[in-house]
């Protein structure tokens, strides 16, 4: 008995041990940090301070709480960080959907290829990834350049690709479609094939077939892959900074600009906790709507 | 004109022709095994009849119609898959509603002809049940009960068995048997399980190398088989080389080497000279330890080699002097009878002169 609880602590103690260190105690300390006081020159003030005359003040405020409700201008951020995520989600699972379609349902012995080539781009460093965009979308590029011609030539005025919310959209898809294609193919790739088989016999056609069958089988899937494109999208910096321009701001680049720029660690952990429980309510809604979903299918 | 008509239906992949010119007619209402060993072509045929497949010659027809170019969904035929493939995400009542629903019916109307069939296979109470919640016995009912709502021409049964254990298994033939009388829908149902074959079919037709090898009802295929390999697959056969010594007014002489002459039923063609075998069934052997003498028999003496105690009878082995073992059912009809002879116990077998059948390929 004694030798199997060891066992059982000695393989979930690492795991556990990682998450205590790197995810539960840095999260705590964030949670700690929205009700302190920011220091003099960035980072936080002591929470007891000892004032020259002997007496001790408390340092712990509600303030940074108050100052992100009485500014709209946060929750805007906010929801235009949530608009800008479900719209790479959805455009994400638009594309990766017939993508692992295709992959699931193409001879065994091409499918591992073809999921190397969907893993391939994380060989190379994500930030000149997004550079590559950067030249793509850039207005001397020659994809600027035809697009721009073509819409002359229908008498529309040339548009400007790079830092727009188009480039960020564009830029977050990018990155993010390889978490949407993998989880739907391992789902897509397990299903039976003589469902669809039977489906046709009793009469149903190639669409009833897809959404009657194939589709509801893969949600599992999709909510896999929709989690792990949303969550990140929502809090992103980095592409919004490269590609977004001033108006392509997100909500995790406010962020960043209070704990690099403006020093305010406090009101930055704010903005991380909001953001933090936004995600995971939103990511329980999923899946409590998943299951509901699964119970009234 | 039949129901189902295959006409000189051919389906090669590559070099292996896995259907090989069959033709076959299904007449309404009949109960109609397709049976032989994995990889003879029944699977193919039925995959062609359902619209999976194409032939790569010959044509299929259904109630008169040329189905060349029909898609699965637009042919008034249903099958029952051998894993039942049940939609894993719908309930019961929604896997047997299925096919209603395809068709445009009304909620409401879907909602009744489901609570009927569901009723028809005793699955009433069970319509708010995923299939993972059901037994193996339960899941085969509501696939054919699936396959059955709509009404087609023609149900196809591909080994809807295989999946269940034997005592199950007899009732659920019985209620196939039951259930087609009901419906009165044409059944063709593949299996590799000759008894189960024999049990539920009207006419059988027996499959080999793609290749119709006898067409017939289920007492014809077993007691007069057409060729070695019908008389080996269906039950149990003795199988003895064989040549054709002379040929009296009624009985034909064989000879077999090492052991002397049998005396058979006339065969048709059959000429003095002809090698084949002799096909002989064990519960038409007659095992005793003397001698009986009768001109209708034929008699050899031989020794017990082993015995199978299978219960409600006992097959005993019996080695000839030349060699050759020749099995012999008897009853156990006395309780706690395990056997009547010991291996090694010298023993005399004979048969009537029209229980085997010479058998010339």
């Amino acid at each position: 008995m004694d030798s199997r609880r060891a066992a059982r602590w000695g393989i979930s103690g690492p795991p556990l041990l990682y998450l205590v260190l790197f995810f539960a105690i840095p999260t705590l300390i964030m949670v700690l940090a929205s009700f302190r006081l920011p220091g003099d020159f960035g980072g936080l003030a002591p929470i007891v301070e000892q004032g020259d005359d002997g007496t001790r003040t408390i340092n712990l405020t509600l303030e940074n709480y108050q100052r992100f409700f009485s500014d709209p201008l946060y929750a805007e951020l906010f929801l235009k960080s949530f608009w800008y995520a479900v719209i790479t989600t959805a455009v994400c699972l638009l594309i990766a959907y017939p993508l692992a379609m295709l992959i699931a349902r193409s001879p065994k012995r091409h499918r591992d290829l073809l999921v190397l080539l969907v893993i391939l781009p994380f060989w190379s460093n994500f930030l000149i990834r997004v550079y590559a965009w950067m030249i793509i979308l850039g207005p001397q590029s020659v994809f600027t350049g035809v697009l721009n011609a073509g819409l002359g030539l229908f008498g529309f005025e040339p548009v400007r690709l790079l830092f727009t919310p188009f480039a960020v959209v564009v830029g977050l898809v990018y990155v993010h479609l390889p978490f949407m294609v993998l989880p739907l193919y391992a789902n897509l790739e397990k299903h039976d094939p003589v469902l669809l088989d039977a489906a046709q016999d009793l009469g149903a056609n190639s669409w009833q077939r897809f959404w009657r069958v194939t589709f509801p089988l893969s949600l599992p899937g999709v909510f896999a892959g929709a989690a792990l494109v949303f969550i990140p999208a929502f809090g992103i910096f980095a592409i919004p900074d490269i590609l977004g321009g001033t108006g392509g701001i997100m909500i995790g680049n406010v962020i960043k600009q209070q704990f690099l720029d403006t020093r305010d660690w406090p009101f930055g952990s704010v903005l991380s906790m909001v953001l933090t429980i936004v995600a995971v309510g939103l990511a329980g809604f999923a899946a409590w709507y998943a299951r509901r979903a699964r119970a009234l299918a | 004109m039949a129901l189902l008509e295959i006409r000189d239906v051919t389906r090669r992949f590559g070099d292996f022709t896995a259907v090989d010119k069959v033709s076959l007619s299904i007449e309404a209402g009949e109960f109609f095994c397709l049976l032989g060993p994995s990889g003879c072509g029944k699977t193919t045929l039925l995959r062609m009849v359902a619209g999976f497949d194409a032939p790569n010659g010959g044509s299929i027809w259904l109630d008169g119609k040329d189905m060349t170019g029909v898609p699965p969904e637009k042919r008034n035929v249903h099958t029952v898959f051998q894993s039942y493939a049940l939609f894993p995400h719908m309930t019961v009542a929604d896997n047997v509603g299925f096919p209603l629903k395809m068709a445009g019916l009304e909620p409401a109307a879907i909602k009744t002809r489901v609570d009927e069939a569901l009723d028809d296979v005793a699955l009433t109470g069970f319509s708010g049940r995923y299939p993972n919640e059901l037994s193996g016995g339960q899941r085969q009912r509501v696939a054919v009960a699936r396959a059955l709502i709509n009404r087609p021409k023609l149900l196809l049964l591909d080994e809807p068995l295989a999946a269940l254990d034997a005592k199950l298994k007899e009732n659920v033939q019985l209620e196939l048997i039951t259930l087609q009388k009901e419906v009165g829908i044409a059944f063709v149902y593949v299996t590799h399980d000759q008894q189960e074959a024999l049990a539920l079919a009207h006419r059988i037709a027996v499959m080999n190398h793609g290749r119709v090898e006898q067409l017939d009802e289920p007492s014809k295929i077993y007691g007069f088989p057409k060729n070695r390999f019908v008389a080996d697959f269906i039950g149990t056969c003795n199988i003895l080389d064989a040549e054709v010594a002379r040929i009296d007014a009624s009985r034909m002489q064989l000879r077999i080497p090492g052991l002397g002459e049998v005396q058979t039923t006339q065969i048709d063609g059959a000429r003095p000279g002809d090698k084949g075998v002799l096909a002989l069934r064990p519960e038409q052997v007659a095992i005793s330890p003397q001698l009986r003498p009768d001109p209708d028999e034929n008699h050899f003496a031989g020794k017990v080699f082993d015995f199978l105690y299978l219960g409600d009878v006992t097959v005993y082995v019996v080695e000839l002097p030349n060699g050759s073992r020749v099995e012999a059912m008897l009853p156990n009809s006395a309780p706690g009878r395990a056997k009547f002879f010991e291996p090694g116990d010298a023993v005399e077998i004979s048969w009537r002169f029209d229980a085997g059948r010479f058998l010339t390929e």
